[in-house]
């Protein structure tokens, strides 16, 4: 299983709750909306999903490819 | 796509929801999904049950049976359904003023009778869709559109009073620690009888604002900053658990359901005794 970052900015309103408690920095907000920044450093933590009021930003996981 | 949490649980086309960016209803709604899911409870046998008001808007975005009905009166219908169809886990999410100020003499009652629904508020201190109101859930001295000067009443501790009355799961949850309340919501909807989780919310657009507390960072910081464990609040004194938030469980009893007690005189009288 690997895991995946996903943002949905689409439902996003700029809170800024997940850029607040996210232990990497890894989000921005940026005109209103969640951005991704570094995307690099994210741990797929999901304390982004766990506290986004909206469900724009979560973490999927996706089956390894055999 | 929303993950398959929410695409399970809640009803897509219905999203995103009218609540303010911010607003700690949409995190609270989310681990009620996620405690249902985690214990496995069949969607179909879930039955939500909401009155009026900010949080009651979550029985029109969550996927189960439910039921929007009148302001202050979602756990009197909650009992209606729990009575006719005792197989059901009937849930109410209520907001502190649906539950405690127009919907107060169901709470006590539906508690002391011990009825087997689970009910979750979302506690945010304050009517957020009629306009910033001060609730019984207010604290004294703080501000509201209908307490400029602030408020001179006492706010209701929901849960204490519930467990006063005889509820036979208590336990108060906050926005901040997620994972925390979806564990008490589960040990709610697991407890045989009346059980009420507190979740202490977060309004920045009316409480934050009038009450110059910040957004819906600082008055989530705050909730991480200053919640206490019950534990440590049982060794503090009124004067050090000023304007600290409690998390964990209130009470947990055995008492007799009322569904139960009813089939009981039901079975009784068949057999002619």
């Amino acid at each position: 299983m690997t895991k995946k970052l996903i943002v949905n900015p689409s439902w996003c309103k700029g809170c800024g709750i997940c850029v607040e408690f996210c232990p990497k920095k890894v989000l921005k907000v940026v005109k209103e909306k969640i951005t991704v920044v570094n995307y690099d450093d994210c741990i797929k933590c999901g304390l982004c999903e766990l506290r986004c009021p909206d469900y724009a930003i979560y973490i999927e996981e996706v089956r390894d490819e055999e | 796509m929303p993950s398959e949490l929410i695409l399970k649980y809640m009803r897509e086309e219905h999203l995103p929801h009218i609540w303010c960016p911010g607003c700690g209803h949409g995190i609270l709604m989310r681990n009620v999904a996620q405690a249902i899911k985690n214990l496995g409870i069949d969607q179909e046998k879930v039955c939500l049950v909401s009155g009026i008001g900010c949080a009651s808007r979550a029985a029109g975005y969550m996927d189960f049976q439910t039921m929007h009905t009148t302001h202050g009166r979602a756990i009197a219908y909650a009992t209606g359904v729990k009575m006719a169809r005792p197989d059901l886990e009937v849930i109410v999410i209520a907001g502190d003023g649906d539950c405690a100020a127009i919907g107060g003499n169901h709470l006590i009652h539906a508690a002391r009778r011990n009825i087997g629904i689970t009910v979750i508020v979302f506690n945010n201190d304050i009517y957020g869709m009629t306009g910033g109101q001060y609730s019984p859930t207010t604290p004294h001295g703080e501000f509201g559109t209908t307490a400029p000067y602030g408020n001179i009443d006492r706010p209701f501790d929901i849960a204490v009073l519930a467990a006063g009355a005889g509820a036979s799961y208590v336990a108060k949850g906050t926005t901040y620690h997620a994972q925390q309340t979806i564990k008490l919501i589960e040990n709610g909807i697991k407890h045989k009888g009346f059980s009420l989780i507190d979740c202490a919310g977060i309004c920045p657009t009316y409480y934050g604002r009038k009450n110059k507390k910040g957004g819906a960072v600082e008055m989530m910081r705050y909730q991480r900053d200053n919640t206490i464990t019950v534990e440590q609040a049982a060794k503090m004194t009124r004067e050090e658990k000023e304007g600290k938030l409690i998390l964990g469980k209130i009470a947990e009893n055995d008492f007799p359901e009322f569904s139960d007690e009813y089939q009981k005189i039901i079975d009784r009288l068949k057999e002619g005794k």
